[in-house]
């Protein structure tokens, strides 16, 4: 009891201390903030990039098989499913019709999609609910396409559905197989690409082999593939980042010393009374952590929760050029609130922990000064 | 009982600007009285104090508090020692600008970690003994000379310390504020507390309240009356 009273008196004088000098305090918590707002928007926006691609590929299939012709991702002969069939150990090849979409009105471009059971006819889309804020689908509620041939395609708004990513649902169009050839000019007999499912996913290496030694124009993409090289992209894009605020952090940690280091001469009188009075060098020192604490705190929960809303309100404006790469093309998508305790323990590990430490060696100086000059000092 | 024996103190020690100001001082502390401690400036009155106080170590000699040697002891306990046995009333008071009258009463209790609600009683009874009452919540800045000096003593009494150690108390003060002081110091005698003074001020070493009078010059005692 006697050291939770201890405590309590140390953060009252410590926040009373603050308030007398507030100009130099909140100058110096906003500063902090400012770069904790910095480090956590960069971190929550690549975290939470990382987790919508994961999202994606949840529901894709282990293994994809494209065509290539001249290095280039080709249209794939439907034929191709029967050689694959062939490979033993593979369950089912699933021929994917998908494409892109560019539509001038809207400025944005769309993904759509022709899944092997689409529940509608011909004359009906399924659109994610994204896709509403930018298309507008005016009082018919259709949407006009052009077809490949030139023509119009007008197609009804069926339903729409909703996503845990709005990657998805900011973009996606459902449609079935021959309104997607008739827009998109994909020919009867011929596929965006191959899905494959395996008997056994420990197999899956082997199979991609095999499919390439069967269709040397085959390309197999494993979906941990594509999961390495999201994760590769946003950990480059993060670092990128990192280099950008790496002045911005050197000038905080050059501020931060200045003001920790230079206790002005009020504060070492303040010291030399405190000691005058009876306290000791550790009871000088507690008062300083408890300073450096509240201080860093206050930055840190400040920064956080301005980087929070910077990320997933306003769609992190100030870093999605850099850090979404080709995604910052319409049309736009939120990214749904995500924060993990482990990016939490990181920022507080990076901001609070260090700054918490280094007032307390400036402190130590000041605090080992012998409690006489208290008696000279007026 | 507090007891020096051929206590020096030298700063700057070693150095071409060395200076002694004490030296080999032989001195028996008798508690329940007023001592006063006078003589020119720099003849170490403020060093004696400050010894006594546990505010400085001495160079060499030793100094006992109730048989018990402190001149050696580690600087955690030495502060607890100044803590617990010493109150002090600066020359220039030195209170914390900016906080007000209360907590700069209870800033000397803070590491004993005694409860708030008991802390906060105790500074009030002080307040209300010295007549502070009324400015408890007052910043200490915008005392008068004399409140401020009071707010001085009750802050050096939190503790209850059985020793009052004050340096030039009245050098601020008019004649009227100095027997106010005199009257306050005299109250403390009677609830039987030591009482040191250092002070060229023939209003206090003069003053019937003081028990004995030791001189100082230049470090050394020159008379013990």
């Amino acid at each position: 009891m006697i050291w939770i009273n201890r405590q309590r008196y140390y953060l009252d004088f410590i926040l009373s201390s603050l308030g007398r000098r507030k100009w130099k305090n909140a100058s110096l918590i906003c500063v902090y903030m400012l770069v904790v707002f910095l480090i956590s928007s960069m971190t929550f926006l690549a975290g939470a990039l990382r987790r919508e691609a994961d999202l994606l590929l949840h529901e894709s299939p282990e293994l994809i098989v494209q065509r290539m012709i001249a290095g280039r991702h080709a249209l794939m002969p439907v034929d191709y499913i029967a050689d694959i069939e062939t490979i033993r150990g593979i369950q089912k090849v699933i021929p994917r019709l998908w494409g892109y979409y560019f539509h001038p009105a809207s400025g944005a471009n769309y993904t759509l999609m022709a899944p092997e059971a689409f529940q509608h006819d011909d004359a009906k889309v399924v659109i994610g609910a994204g896709v509403m804020r930018t298309w507008d689908p005016g009082p018919t509620g259709t949407l006009v396409f052009k077809s490949s041939k030139g023509g119009t395609v007008e197609l009804a708004i069926a339903e729409t559905f909703e996503s845990q990513s709005d990657l998805v649902a900011a973009d996606l169009i459902l449609m079935s197989a021959a309104t997607f050839r008739q827009i998109t000019g994909v020919a009867p007999g011929w596929s965006t690409d191959l899905a494959v499912t395996v008997r056994n996913p420990r197999e899956i290496q082997t199979i991609a082999n095999k499919i390439v030694d069967a269709l040397p124009d085959a390309r197999p993409i494993l979906k941990s593939e594509i999961q390495r090289t999201y994760a590769a992209v946003f950990h480059w894009r993060s670092g990128y980042i990192i280099v950008m605020l790496s002045g911005a952090l050197l000038a905080f940690v050059i501020f931060a010393w200045d003001k920790a280091t230079g206790l002005s001469a009020g504060e070492r009188t303040e010291i030399g009374i405190l000691k005058g009075v009876g306290w000791d060098t550790t009871d000088i020192l507690m008062i300083k952590f408890w300073e450096g604490l509240v201080i860093s705190l206050t930055a840190f929960l400040g920064g956080t929760i301005l980087a929070y809303g910077h990320v997933f309100f306003t769609s992190a404006f100030l870093f999605s050029h850099a850090l979404k790469g080709w995604a910052v093309l319409y049309p736009e998508f939120h990214l749904q609130p995500f924060v993990n305790i482990y990016q939490l323990a990181v920022l507080f590990a990076l901001t609070v922990v260090p700054y918490t430490f280094i007032t307390i060696v400036p402190a130590w100086r000041a605090a080992v000064t012998d409690p006489d000059t208290v008696m000279t000092q007026g | 009982m507090i007891t020096l024996s051929k206590v020096s103190k030298t700063y700057q020690d070693g150095r071409p600007n060395a200076f002694q100001a004490l030296k080999a001082v032989d001195l028996e502390i008798t508690p329940n009285q007023v001592t006063v401690f006078t003589g020119p400036s720099g003849s170490g009155k403020t060093t004696l104090l400050s010894i006594i106080g546990c505010l400085a170590r001495p160079s060499q000699g030793r100094i006992h508090i109730d048989g018990q040697e402190i001149s050696s002891l580690p600087e955690r306990f030495t502060a607890q020692v100044r803590r617990r046995t010493f109150g002090f009333v600066f020359q220039h008071y030195n209170l914390i600008r900016g906080l007000p009258v209360i907590e700069n009463v209870m800033i000397p209790a803070y590491p004993e970690g005694v409860s708030p609600r008991e802390l906060r009683s105790r500074a009030a009874a002080l307040l209300d003994q010295l007549d502070l009452t009324d400015m408890k919540h007052q910043s200490v800045e915008l005392l008068s000379g004399g409140e401020q000096q009071r707010t001085a003593i009750a802050r050096a009494l939190i503790n209850d310390p059985s020793v009052l150690i004050a340096d030039e108390p009245t050098a601020h003060l008019d004649s009227h504020l100095s027997a106010s002081f005199l009257t306050i110091i005299e109250r403390l005698k009677i609830q039987g507390r030591t009482v040191l003074i250092a002070s060229h001020d023939p209003l206090v070493y003069q003053s019937a309240v003081a028990d004995r009078c030791v001189e100082l010059q230049d470090g050394c005692v020159r008379t013990d009356s």
